[in-house]
């Protein structure tokens, strides 16, 4: 049947309300200055001229009843690479409060989502709103009595965790009394900045976070570290002593790396630790992806590559065919690059076969730690269906495998690392120190950092989330001067050091009443409650309700 | 908080002095439990030969006596020498089940004399924890609380003076040169016999006053050491006694290092310390041991010495006193006024958090030993 061509409507098009987000523009109040527009990164505000209609009593039958008057308003782009993305940098320009994006449950854009043929990609994390179940859980195991609770405010506490392989207290003395080589271990606090890459990152927000971790270890004395993520590290970092503070990344791509090896002999110190990385909790299975607009100069010398390509990383370590050997391989080779003196650990996504890629590291004399990724970790660029459906929640998967060491009494030797999803409702202290107890030796923490420390807008309900185009709006992971320059990394240093010391005084806070503060309460499940039944016999912890 | 008191001295003495003690301490305790270490003992009626093992506990019925009977003459090849009879009047405490406290001396199967030293004391160990086992399997009918040369525990639930009565311990019938108490207050865990301190492995008993916080990290950590005698935890506190035989007798380091391993010195200390980084790499693997407090351990070694030491909070009091053969260790001072009341009181020690107390066998003197001093071995160095 051939269509009606007066009804203009394809089946791709859309109205504004069709999409997540919907943008109230309040002409009255407009002045016309042109900021809002100038500063939306997908450039969904387009100005155009309106006509509005001005009825007046007339009453002389040979005249019209209205008159008209023209104006400029602003009109939404319906266009689905142009949609609203929400991220509100209209509303923060404006000087008068004349627009803003209101959010809408109902958008029916994501069955449009696929122009070109193309799956949905984004940044972000898994949408999935609403209390996780690491924030359901609450500490009950309270000191009145024979324990009393400690003051947060006037006890020394000893907050530190280690990072590196713990030999059993025998083997130690033993190695002691013959002088053989002892694994190395660092002192650390247990929030670790997580992998973020410095391809992913812009050049302004891993300097400000680099600052901040500086200014927490020789100012404040909290011993924080971050890791790079895939992509490598700039050579006057590498050669610099904040390298000690960095935890190097090596995943399959090996992006980066061969400035690494080069730099070797001009380091002042070593790095904090090696991170050799199978997966990624919201893209367990994948490789990592920085999109060709990201690829800058800077990036495209620092890993080595051609400028303005795409960069995917393969999903595994090309040149080694399985994980048993892979993890040997590398872990033996990265530890023998740095002399035996560096920490050497894998990353992978939380999945059923963790507890087999911890029982192959128990085994390993130079495996250092495990980290496990959950499903609620976050990217740069991902397909959708990957962050939203695929992978393990942490916390089942991290308590699985801390009773699997209980079980063969080795909790103490390989340190458990455990991210994905720590801080999503914001309560990173919470969330952190449920998984330390849950037998987590420390947690990576990556999106918090970025909305803490540089006021990411990203969030559970899709807003944002367009980390992968290069157009972050806060000039967080863009590559792009004219819109990075935006971020003041002395003010991410600022607030990278206002966090960690927050999360000092909570973890205080929490370790006080429990009657804690000589050292980390790790694996006191006895000091956990859910109201989830379920989720408590999952995890072996109190169900109270 | 429980009440703790320790009595050691050259000539043997009457437990029911140490009972005395805790009853001027009795704010302290609920009579939720008494527990009573005996070391170095001397029977009236009975001439001791140290080496023979002596098993302790209680029998809730008969069938549960003939059982302990039966696997210790005919199954393990024991020859009882000697049994203490108590004379006991069960009108004075809450506890009407118990069939008979036994205190038997033991000769040890003939067939042992070939085994060496290690090997008996881990016999004696795997003989009381089978015995303890049963019980349990029996519904609970049998209490085995230590056996071990030289060594008598008594435990019950009720108010320790009541206890010293229903079991005639007044009678000057039994003595001993080292006697631990400790009146428990029973806060978290059940009440429960075998929950009564102090608790002993292969020779080595501690006692506590406070409730360690770290307690299930540490439970887990040493049930992973696949050594059979980490076992039982009725009490946050057994895992002290654990530790300290973890350390001196698997470790194989000095009494010193038990502080280090429970207490650690923080990393600016350490630094300063002339065996710093051994001491740093000692807290890193045995940090799950560190304890979080409130405590006071108050223990004692199979050669007489003893020993106290604070957690590092010093949120718990103890205190030390005594004279040149004679020695009071207890949780208040009056508790160490009752025990020895004649000595120089000006000469009294509260230790702070880096202090370990040390008695040695001889009693001649108390050894403050501070953990900023170095260690007395070289293998630790």
């Amino acid at each position: 049947m051939v269509p009606i061509r007066s009804v203009t409507s394809d089946p791709g098009s859309l109205s504004p309300n069709d999409l997540p987000w919907i943008i109230e523009h309040n002409e009255d109040r407009c002045t016309l200055c042109g900021k809002c527009a100038a500063v939306c990164p997908v450039n969904t505000l387009k100005l155009s001229y309106m006509r509005k209609r001005m009825p007046k009593i007339v009453l002389s039958s040979s005249e019209r009843g209205s008159s008209y008057k023209t104006f400029v308003g602003i009109r939404q782009n319906t266009d689905v690479g142009q949609r609203c993305i929400g991220c509100g940098s209209c509303a923060m320009v404006c000087p008068n409060a004349a627009i803003h994006p209101i959010h809408n449950k109902t958008d029916r854009y994501r069955f449009q989502n696929t122009k070109k043929g193309e799956a949905p990609t984004r940044g972000g994390r898994r949408n999935e709103p609403g209390p996780s179940l690491l924030d359901q859980i609450s500490f009950n195991r309270i000191s009145m009595l024979t324990d009393p609770a400690l003051d947060a405010g006037r006890h020394e506490f000893s907050l530190n965790t280690l990072l590196g392989r713990v030999l059993p207290p025998e083997e130690f003395i033993r190695r002691q009394t013959t002088g053989e080589w002892t694994p190395p271990i660092r002192e650390i606090f247990p929030f670790i900045i997580g992998s973020m890459s410095f391809g992913a990152l812009s050049p302004n927000m891993w300097l400000g976070l680099l600052q901040g971790v500086a200014y927490c270890n020789e100012v404040l004395g909290i011993p924080v570290v971050m890791a790079t993520g895939e992509g490598g590290c700039p050579p006057w970092v590498l050669k610099s002593p904040f390298l000690k503070y960095i935890i190097l990344q090596i995943a399959s791509g090996y992006f980066g790396w061969d400035e690494i090896i080069r730099a070797i002999p001009e380091m002042q110190c070593d790095p904090a630790a090696i991170e050799i990385k199978y997966g990624q909790g919201a893209k367990p299975g994948d490789g990592g992806l920085l999109m060709w607009y990201k690829v800058s100069k800077l990036i495209a010398r620092l890993r080595g590559v051609p400028e303005g390509v795409d960069l995917p990383s393969p999903p595994v370590h090309q040149t080694l065919y399985s994980i048993e050997e892979s993890v040997m391989k590398m872990i033996q080779t990265m530890s023998m690059a740095f002399n035996f003196k560096v920490p050497v650990y894998p990353k992978i996504s939380g999945s059923n076969s963790a507890k087999s890629v911890l029982n192959n590291l128990v085994r390993n004399p130079y495996a250092s730690a495990l980290m496990i990724d959950g499903i609620d970790g976050g990217t740069g660029a991902a397909y959708n269906i990957s962050m939203d459906a695929t992978g393990h929640p942490i916390a089942s998967n991290l308590r699985e495998c801390y009773l699997d060491l209980c079980a063969q009494g080795k909790q103490n030797e390989i340190p458990l690392f455990a991210a994905g999803g720590v801080g999503k409702n914001g309560n990173v202290t919470q969330n952190g120190m449920a998984l330390i107890m849950l037998g987590a030796s420390g947690v990576h923490m990556g999106k918090y950092i970025m909305q803490s420390a540089a006021g990411c807008l990203g969030n559970e309900q899709n807003r944002c989330n367009a980390c992968n185009l290069g157009i972050c709006p806060k000039g967080i992971t863009s590559q792009n001067p004219k819109i990075y320059r935006r971020l003041d990394p002395d003010r991410v240093a600022e607030r990278v050091a206002e966090t960690f010391m927050s999360i000092k005084t909570e973890m205080k806070k929490v370790m006080a009443p429990l009657g804690r503060s000589q050292s980390l309460p790790i694996g006191m499940s006895d000091a956990l409650g859910i109201g989830n039944k379920d989720a408590a016999e999952r995890l072996n912890i109190r169900y109270v309700c | 908080m429980c009440r703790l008191a320790l009595k050691t001295a050259t000539t043997p003495f009457s437990p029911y002095c140490v009972l005395q003690a805790m009853e001027t301490m009795q704010e302290g305790y609920d009579g939720s439990g008494l527990g009573l270490l005996l070391r170095g003992v001397e029977f009236k009626d009975f001439s001791y030969r140290s080496p023979d093992p002596i098993l302790s506990g209680v029998a809730h019925t008969e069938e549960a006596l003939n059982r302990l009977d039966q696997y210790m003459l005919q199954k393990k090849g024991f020859t009882k020498k000697y049994e203490h009879e108590f004379q006991v009047d069960l009108s004075e405490i809450a506890a009407t089940d118990r069939y008979k406290y036994f205190t038997r001396v033991y000769q040890i199967p003939r067939h042992w004399n070939a085994y060496s030293k290690e090997l008996i004391e881990h016999e004696l160990m795997m003989t009381s924890l089978h015995l303890r086992k049963d019980g349990a399997d029996h519904g609970e009918d049998l209490s085995i609380f230590s056996f071990w040369p030289d060594v008598v525990m008594i435990k019950e639930i009720d108010w320790p003076l009541a206890v010293g009565r229903a079991l005639s311990l007044d009678d000057g019938r039994i003595k001993a040169r080292v006697i631990m108490a400790q009146g428990r207050q029973n806060t978290n865990y059940g009440v429960n016999l075998h929950a009564c301190h102090p608790f002993f492995l292969q020779g080595i008993a501690t006692m506590t006053n406070g409730e360690n916080t770290a307690f299930l990290p540490i439970k887990e950590w040493l049930e992973g050491r696949d050594f059979p005698g980490y076992t039982g935890y009725q009490s946050d506190s057994e895992v002290f006694a654990h530790i300290l035989h973890y350390v001196i007798r698997q470790l194989k380091l000095p009494l010193q290092t038990y502080k280090h391993v429970i207490t650690p010195l923080n990393n600016k200390e350490l630094a300063a310390h002339p065996q710093g980084e051994f001491l740093r790499g000692l807290r890193d693997v045995c940090r799950r041991l560190i304890i979080d407090g409130p405590n006071a351990v108050i223990g004692t070694l199979p050669d007489e010495t003893c020993l106290l030491v604070m957690d590092a909070k010093k949120m718990r009091p103890a205190t030390v006193g005594g004279k040149p053969g004679e020695w009071a260790i207890a949780s208040e001072m009056c508790g160490v006024d009752a025990l020895v009341p004649d000595r120089d009181r000006s000469k009294d020690f509260q230790p702070m958090r880096e202090h370990t107390i040390i008695i040695p066998p001889d009693r001649q003197e108390l050894e403050i030993w501070s953990q900023f001093d170095q260690l007395p071995q070289t293998q630790a160095a």
